[in-house]
């Protein structure tokens, strides 16, 4: 909210400049480090009788392959097991992250949900994309995806099929985005009446808090939700039926 | 800018640098996670698949085992069964018959007894007979010879009057 972004310019050749971010590098570091600490740690000793952070995992596990068994059969949606895992972890901790609070160092914006940012969403969702289209070639061959994918269920469909795939990656990436930015923006300005006195503090606790926990639902909501269309987009492509 | 502002909303522009850092990011954590975390416990899931289901293969061969002992089991007491009728009756009807064979034989030494002891009672009457007889003769000739007062040789007449008697016996 009108906090400048701590970027940073790096030339390519050229007069191409690849700008990065810090504050969303940083975040994107550190919720794959989180990821990564939760998933090792619970998966250190692993027994045939689960105990603990191990049943988290399987359980994740299971969650997982139930959403990918109810858009494909287990034989060509196993592969994308570990994809899911991955999205569903990172996204969630991903839009957890920017709930407890902010960080503002010198007017610029350094703690944030990473997923508050359309470009880290929007790549994912063209990675996803991406991928259902490199699956749908390897699966059906060039002549079988493109009849699969454009010229299906009629040939004249064709101009919408075109824009479904654009449309599709759009609103993969953009529902992710804006449900997390939305929910940042006003946590903002809770926190901002909160801070303008005594009064504003006691009227903006419980309102607070109730956004806070509706944030919290809506950041795993928003990972389930990502990682079913994923799926749901990869079957598409993927399956034989369609 | 504007474009920039309308459609990605207000938090800056488009960085080509955070497309490849979220890139980068999420696969190397994928490769990650794949090494050292999903990967070893998919295996262990799986492991634990095989386990139950080897477990239970093994519980419905041991049913199964079971049963086919149950039936043996029944069949042999069957078996036995029907053995051990067999030989209460086999023992019945060697009973019966050795039951029979006893009394027969009783039967037929009781005959032989009896047999013998009427043999032997008829002997013996033969003989007191004899012996009345002889005593009758010898008391006979006494009384004759006493009575016609002159010595007859007792071999000489004693013939005579046994023969009398034996006649006077057939006569009666």
């Amino acid at each position: 909210m009108g906090h400048k972004n701590p970027e940073f310019d790096l030339p390519l050749f050229g007069d191409y400049v690849l700008t990065f971010n810090k504050s969303t590098v940083l975040m994107l570091v550190i919720t794959a480090l989180v990821v990564f600490l939760i998933a090792f740690i619970s998966t250190r000793s692993l027994k045939l009788k689960p105990t603990g952070m191990q049943n988290f995992m399987e359980w994740v596990m299971d969650f997982v392959k139930g959403i990918i068994k109810s858009n494909m059969d287990w034989k060509t949606g196993g592969r994308f097991h570990i994809l899911g895992l991955t999205l569903i972890m990172f996204i969630a901790v991903a839009n957890l992250l920017g709930l407890p609070f902010s960080i503002v160092y010198k007017d610029y914006l350094w703690w944030k949900s990473p997923t508050a940012d359309p470009t880290v969403t929007l790549t994912l969702a063209v990675m996803v994309t991406l991928l259902a289209h490199y699956y749908g070639i390897k699966m059906h061959g060039t002549g079988g995806y493109a009849k699969t994918t454009y010229l299906k269920p009629m040939w004249w469909m064709f101009p919408l099929k075109v824009i479904e795939e654009f449309a599709n990656t759009l609103t993969l990436g953009l529902r992710l985005y804006g449900n997390i930015y939305a929910g940042e923006i006003l946590i903002g300005l809770i926190a901002g009446i909160a801070g303008t006195g005594l009064l504003g503090w006691v009227s903006m606790v419980i309102p607070a808090l109730a956004w806070q926990g509706f944030s919290i639902f809506i950041g795993f909501i928003q990972a389930f939700i990502f990682t079913m269309l994923t799926m749901v987009y990869l079957a598409h492509k993927v399956s034989h039926d369609h | 800018m504007l474009v920039n502002d309308l459609v990605l909303g207000a938090s800056g522009n488009f960085n080509g640098g955070d497309a490849v850092a979220t890139l980068a990011t999420f696969i190397i954590l994928m490769l990650l996670l794949k090494k050292f975390a999903w990967g070893p416990l998919m295996g262990i899931m799986q492991q634990r698949e095989e386990l139950v289901a080897s477990e239970i293969e093994a519980a419905e061969k041991a049913r199964k085992e079971t049963h086919q002992l149950l039936e043996e089991q029944k069949s042999l007491l069957k078996e036995a069964r029907t053995e051990a009728q067999a030989i209460v009756e086999g023992a019945k009807k060697q009973g019966d018959v050795q039951r029979d064979e006893i009394i027969s034989a009783a039967r037929a030494e009781a005959a032989r007894l009896k047999e013998a002891a009427v043999r032997e009672i008829e002997n013996e009457k033969e003989k007191a007979i004899a012996a009345v007889r002889e005593e009758v003769v010898s008391l006979s000739v006494l009384a004759a010879s006493k009575v016609l007062g002159k010595e007859i040789s007792e071999e000489d007449n004693s013939a005579l009057i046994k023969e009398t008697i034996a006649k006077a016996g057939e006569a009666k």
